[in-house]
């Protein structure tokens, strides 16, 4: 049996039960919406439809076990609140059996969701140079890195279900452009060295951000952080690997080297968002330390980590304003495009449209294959009964 | 290092050999990569990707064997980048386009299945480095038959829609089975002088292997008798010019340099 049989197996009972309790609950004439809450409790009910609710409410303890029917209708809980508060306090980790607040719960996936898209569309414009890769051995490096993005994307996937959401729920949500994925991925790969590039400025602005948010206080989301981070410093070294080859190499492969520098330097550090004062979550999310660090100060800790290394390279960086300060010992950089910023955020940056459609036709095309999966599963466990 | 004193061929014949089936695992790997970002769900992307890089990193092991063997400094990209469709010598089945993972799986399957009866063949090769390389690729060509028969098992006999997509897969990829054990001069010589395999000893096992699975996936073999040849003289089907002209494109653009 393929290492793959069984988790699919049960993801796919996840979707279904998800689904079928969400068909009973608008039978029973409840209100499905996040956490199993009903969206009025306070509407009076005749008696009738109060027995229905109890009865949904078992039905949810009995068919749902995950977190979610744990904390259901506790979302005001003295209790639970004060050792959430101890927990993050104390710089301990939150646990998903943990009582915690709704907010929390919600922005905690919202990045995880997030983080999860990121790696799996990220594997598309990499995947645009596999096939055209110069030699065997950087074809195979390449296809091992994209496949490193699979896996981190099931990591982030596997740590977001333990809120109680499916990876299917999520993925779905991203192909209907309610949730999003890092920005970067919707610029277009047009040369071998965006290869490089990406590794070393894209993988590396990604490792500034993981290697803090391993101290984020949601227990799941830092311990697949700790795993990812090992894999991450292979990517950025083989980008930069990548680059090292090119800028000491001919001159078409230097000027290569730099065209992909030009394109890529500024969306690097527009990865890490908006200013602070313009970051709608950034002060909720520190308080809870789901963040750790600001936007800010990231995006100036991999400036200063990548400047010198891009003089090492030999490449210049498109920023007549970038100096070194040297009463701080920062560099300090000119201003970010932020209306190209906050184009590409809503949806019209140069790839957008293509990166999703691409993933949702992926998704279709595949449609008839887990059908099909699924269909022997169940015939597998039929014969199974049969035979007790 | 290499028991070369035991082989009755020539050296460079018998890199020549050894260049078809890195040639085989190169096509087939750059087939299945064409397959990334494609995948079904994210556990078959990850094992695609898997596959591709057991069959690429295969080719690049015999490629650069066979680079010691043939004459002059050739290396491995050289051989992988440099040769036209003409003096590729893969099997036709490898080639083949997919449409669709029923395609990528039948295709695989069928490739496996031979794949591992070969380097099972060939992990007792008196050449003590092909020998080396069969049994990694032994090891690998077990988890991919695995993993393909599985997947023709459960869509096979999964919905009605995916029985007649499996079963379209295998009339489409049917017909470059036989090739697969046709056997030539070089073939008959390589077995002779004990360091290759002759892939008419292959068949009988293959065939039942094979007949084995489709009739577990409840799927059939079809009745057309054509069975289409030549991939191991050059004689390709159109799908290989185009492959590989992607596949260079890069390396020929700017001949001689280093990445
Ligand atoms: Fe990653
Ligand atoms: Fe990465």
């Amino acid at each position: 049996m393929s290492a793959s049989l069984p988790s699919r197996k049960r993801g796919q009972k996840r979707e279904r039960q998800g689904r079928s309790l969400r068909e009973v609950l608008r039978i029973l004439g409840g209100t499905w919406i996040r956490g199993n809450r009903l969206e009025n409790p306070a509407e009076p009910r005749s008696e009738g439809k109060k027995k229905l609710l109890a009865n949904e409410r078992s039905f949810v303890m009995m068919i749902e076990f995950d977190p979610w029917s744990t904390v259901k209708n506790r979302d005001i809980d003295d209790e639970g609140q004060q050792k959430f508060d101890d927990i993050i306090a104390a710089d301990e980790k939150v646990e998903p059996r943990d009582w915690m607040p709704e907010g929390y719960r919600a922005t905690v996936i919202r990045q995880m969701a997030q983080h999860a898209h990121s790696e799996v569309i990220g594997m598309q414009p990499e995947a645009n140079w596999i096939l055209r890769a110069p030699t065997l051995l950087r074809k195979s490096i390449l296809i091992a890195k994209v496949q490193d993005e699979a896996g981190h994307g099931l990591y982030l996937y596997s740590a977001t279900e333990t809120l109680g959401v499916s990876r299917h729920e999520l993925e779905d949500l991203l192909h209907r452009g309610r949730q999003k994925y890092s920005s970067i991925f919707n610029y277009p790969t047009l040369s071998w060295a965006d290869m490089g590039t990406i590794g070393w400025l894209v993988d590396g602005a990604a490792i500034v951000n993981q290697i803090v948010l391993q101290g984020t206080s949601y227990g799941p989301y830092s311990r697949a952080m700790v795993k990812i981070c090992k894999e991450e410093s292979f990517h950025a070294r083989q980008g930069f690997s990548i680059l090292m080859a090119l800028t000491s190499g001919s001159d078409a492969q230097k000027a290569m080297a730099q065209d992909s520098m030009d394109r890529w330097w500024w969306p690097a550090l527009m990865m890490f968002g908006p200013h602070d004062s313009e970051s709608t979550h950034t002060e909720e999310s520190m308080a809870w330390k789901i963040k750790r660090m600001s936007n800010d100060d990231l995006r100036q800790k991999f400036i200063d980590q990548t400047v010198p290394q891009a003089h090492y390279l030999g490449l210049k960086i498109p920023d007549p304003e970038l100096r070194f300060d040297s009463e701080t010992e920062q560099w300090r950089t000119g201003e970010i495009d932020w209306d190209e910023f906050w184009a590409v955020v809503k949806g019209d940056g140069p790839l957008n449209r293509e990166r999703i459609s691409h993933k949702v036709r992926a998704w279709e095309d595949g449609a008839w294959v887990r059908a099909g999966a699924s269909a022997y599963a169940d015939k597998q466990v039929e014969m199974l009964d049969k035979s007790a | 290092m290499t028991t070369k004193e035991d082989t009755t061929i020539a050296t460079g014949q018998f890199g020549v050999y050894l260049i078809r089936h890195a040639d085989d695992n190169l096509v087939l790997g750059q087939r299945l990569a064409e397959y990334v970002t494609r995948a079904p769900d994210l556990e078959e992307e990850l094992a695609v990707a898997n596959i591709a890089l057991d069959h690429i990193g295969l080719a690049t092991h015999l490629f650069t064997y066979a680079a010691t063997l043939v004459d002059g400094d050739t290396s491995a990209d050289d051989l992988a980048m440099l040769r036209s469709e003409r003096e590729y010598s893969n099997v036709l089945l490898v080639e083949q386009p997919h449409d669709g993972f029923g395609d990528v799986m039948v295709r695989q399957f069928l490739f496996d299945a031979y794949q591992l009866l070969l380097w099972q063949a060939l992990s007792t090769s008196g050449d003590s480095t092909l020998s080396g390389i069969a049994q990694r690729a032994e090891r690998e060509a077990t988890y991919h038959l695995r993993h393909s028969s599985n997947w023709l098992i459960r869509l096979g006999d999964g919905t009605s829609e995916s029985h007649s997509r499996m079963q379209q897969s295998i009339n489409r990829m049917w017909r470059f089975t036989g090739e697969l054990f046709e056997s030539d001069e070089l073939d008959v010589a390589v077995a002779a002088s004990g360091v290759g395999a002759d892939p008419v000893e292959l068949e009988g096992a293959w065939r039942a292997c094979v007949a084995d699975v489709i009739d577990e996936a409840t799927l059939s073999i079809p009745e057309d008798p054509y069975q289409a040849s030549g991939g191991r003289s050059g004689i390709h089907t159109e799908h290989l010019g185009p492959m590989l002209a992607e596949m260079q494109s890069l390396a020929r653009s700017y001949p001689g340099l280093s990445w």
